[in-house]
């Protein structure tokens, strides 16, 4: 008796729960389902199921591929070198917003400098490719009437990481300020007034008062960074990336799609993202329980 | 040094040195219009920085008269409004329910949801899935893979847990059914969290451009992005071959390549001025749970 009415009562929640779960279990559980096949040597024609078990011989056959050490030394290099780059942008930036003192000025900076936040990669793509381009590009026509030389910082591997992490802190340093501006909020305006009076200038007050009261969001956000160490987005790296540098710009993520969908090796391509899923998971546990070491709190 | 002159020097290096990053924030932006408003020969010759040199509106005369183009942009849109409501109908329809502290199976429904942030099987076998339920070249692969963002989820279910539950009782009392409750009372409440979880649904439609290169090869379902990626593509190699020697690659004018990018990049900052607030207020929320 009590189940049915619990059930006349609860019937709706249940309702509504059946199309979300079955998108789960469907579009999410089904690809984990279907990674069996980087066990299997698949093909289109047998079908998941029916495609012979080949064991380990896949991860044997990536594990000894240069091409596979070569993309996840580039991932982890593209990410490191963003973490010193574009990890220290937006808290100085958002500190350099705090202290403005002109509202309409700091409203429009901000306005203006999370635009690029919004504009996808391709678009980012296309831009890119105008302004650090070496007949016509914004970039090279400014050094040129400084006297140097075309560079090229699109097709030379070297100064294409340049590229690659400018345009990152181009497009995520505006839109990274807002937890740390939040975090600025919640300092206690006695501390600056107090430090006012004892007499210490601005650049003191910033060290003393402004990056303690930031040292909790530096923490978490460094953390955050550092377990998606292995992770890495494809749009980035495959528009801003080119065939001339490759050795730099091809990363797991772009490798996936190139030995799977482009040439059709399913199931390498499969062990290759098995490989970055279940590695990424250790870093972005670890994460977590470093984070619960550091600030009692995690992230999850 | 007086205290208030080094206060004064510090203010004024200060906003000196913002201008100038919000000034490289924007020159991208005037660059890329200048060369798509200038005529090719000043573009090649390389004078065109900031503002466009011998005014020319043939690129955007090209640009909006390529049929292509505009149904690329009528579609994308078409899209991604039809991607933001079943994403949002889906959203609220998980989180409501969620909330309900009574509902059996509760904690479990939840395990099932939050795995999926952390482990996913990869593109190839989400390739294989897409491939498998016949969505090839149909919207709906564009739609269905990512119908609900656990991330959004469990925004949307923190904000309805915040609401009070004298409320939602009182509405029990005065015999509202549980849809009833959704839609007079968590609903109208919920708007501001809704307008943003929308505005994140529609930005990632719009931007997005993965999903469409693995699963879209007919030409009348390519999305904006796809469609700028070729144009965008063309140019990466052409300028890469130019710097081998002179077979220059002269496939698309940089004038019609930059107008292209413009004419893409136009609907979103026509919409952003509105809805900054709204994007700002939904990494607050997001900040607030993680």
């Amino acid at each position: 008796m009590r189940g049915t009415v619990y059930l006349r009562r609860y019937w709706q929640l249940y309702a509504l729960l059946v199309l979300p779960l079955a998108y789960f279990v469907i579009f999410k559980y089904g690809p984990m389902w279907g990674v069996q096949i980087a066990f299997k040597d698949f093909n289109f024609f047998q079908g998941i199921m029916g495609s012979e078990w080949i064991g380990l011989d896949a991860f044997r056959e990536v594990f000894h591929s240069h091409d596979f050490f070569k993309t996840l030394r580039n991932t982890l290099m593209l990410n490191i070198l963003d973490l010193i780059v574009s990890f220290p942008a937006p808290l100085i930036l958002a500190i350099m917003l705090f202290e403005v003192k002109f509202q309409w000025f700091k409203r429009l900076s901000q306005t203006i400098l999370y635009i690029p936040h919004f504009i996808s990669w391709v678009i980012i793509g296309g831009i890119v490719y105008q302004v650090f381009g070496t007949q016509s590009g914004l970039v090279n026509n400014f050094l040129a009437s400084l006297g140097f030389g075309p560079v090229p910082f699109l097709s030379d591997k070297h100064y294409w990481l340049f590229t690659y992490l400018a345009t990152g802190v181009w497009q995520s340093a505006g839109w990274g300020t807002i937890l740390y501006l939040a975090a600025l909020t919640g300092i206690n305006r006695d501390l600056f007034e107090a430090a006012e009076v004892d007499g210490a200038g601005r650049l003191k007050r910033i060290w003393h008062i402004t990056l303690p009261g930031l040292k909790t969001t530096i923490a978490t956000l460094l953390i955050i960074n550092l377990g998606n160490m292995i992770a890495i987005g494809f749009d980035r790296p495959f528009v801003i990336g080119n065939k001339m540098v490759m050795d730099y710009s091809d990363v797991l993520s772009t490798y996936v799609y190139r030995t799977g969908l482009e040439s059709g090796q399913y199931t390498l391509a499969t062990v290759v993202g098995l490989f970055q899923a279940v590695v990424g998971l250790v870093f972005v546990l670890g994460a977590n329980y470093a984070s619960k070491k550091l600030t009692d709190e995690g992230i999850l | 040094m007086t205290e208030r002159t080094s206060n004064r020097i510090f203010d004024t290096v200060n906003v000196v040195l913002l201008a100038i990053f919000v000034l490289i924030c924007l020159a991208p932006f005037f660059h890329i219009i200048a060369i798509s408003l200038s005529s090719t020969r000043a573009v090649v010759s390389g004078a065109v920085t900031l503002l466009p040199i011998d005014l020319d509106l043939r690129a955007y005369r090209s640009v909006l008269s390529d049929m292509s183009m505009v149904h690329s942009l009528g579609f994308t849109v078409f899209l991604t409004a039809l991607t933001t409501v079943f994403c949002m109908v889906m959203t609220i329809a998980a989180a409501y329910p969620l909330t309900h502290k009574k509902l059996k199976g509760r904690k479990v429904f939840m395990f099932i949801i939050v795995v999926t942030m952390f482990f996913s099987g990869g593109i190839i076998p989400e390739y294989i899935l897409v491939q498998n339920l016949h969505l090839l070249n149909t919207v709906w692969a564009l739609v269905l893979p990512g119908l609900i963002s656990p991330f959004y989820l469990i925004i949307l279910i923190s904000f309805f847990n915040g609401i009070p539950d004298s409320l939602v009782e009182a509405a029990e009392i005065d015999g509202a059914t549980q849809f009833g409750t959704l839609f007079k009372i968590i609903l109208p409440l919920s708007l501001p969290v809704i307008a943003t979880l929308s505005l994140f649904y529609a930005v990632g439609r719009w931007n997005g451009f993965q999903d469409s290169l693995l699963y879209i090869t007919k030409t009348e379902l390519y999305p904006l992005q796809l469609k700028l990626y070729q144009l965008v593509q063309n140019s990466m190699i052409s300028d890469v071959t130019r710097n081998e020697g002179p077979g220059v690659l002269h496939s698309t004018p940089e004038s019609l390549k930059a107008a292209s990018v413009v004419f893409a990049t136009v609907p979103i900052l026509l919409v952003y001025p509105w809805l900054q607030r709204y994007f700002v207020s939904g990494v607050m929320l997001g900040a607030v749970k993680g």
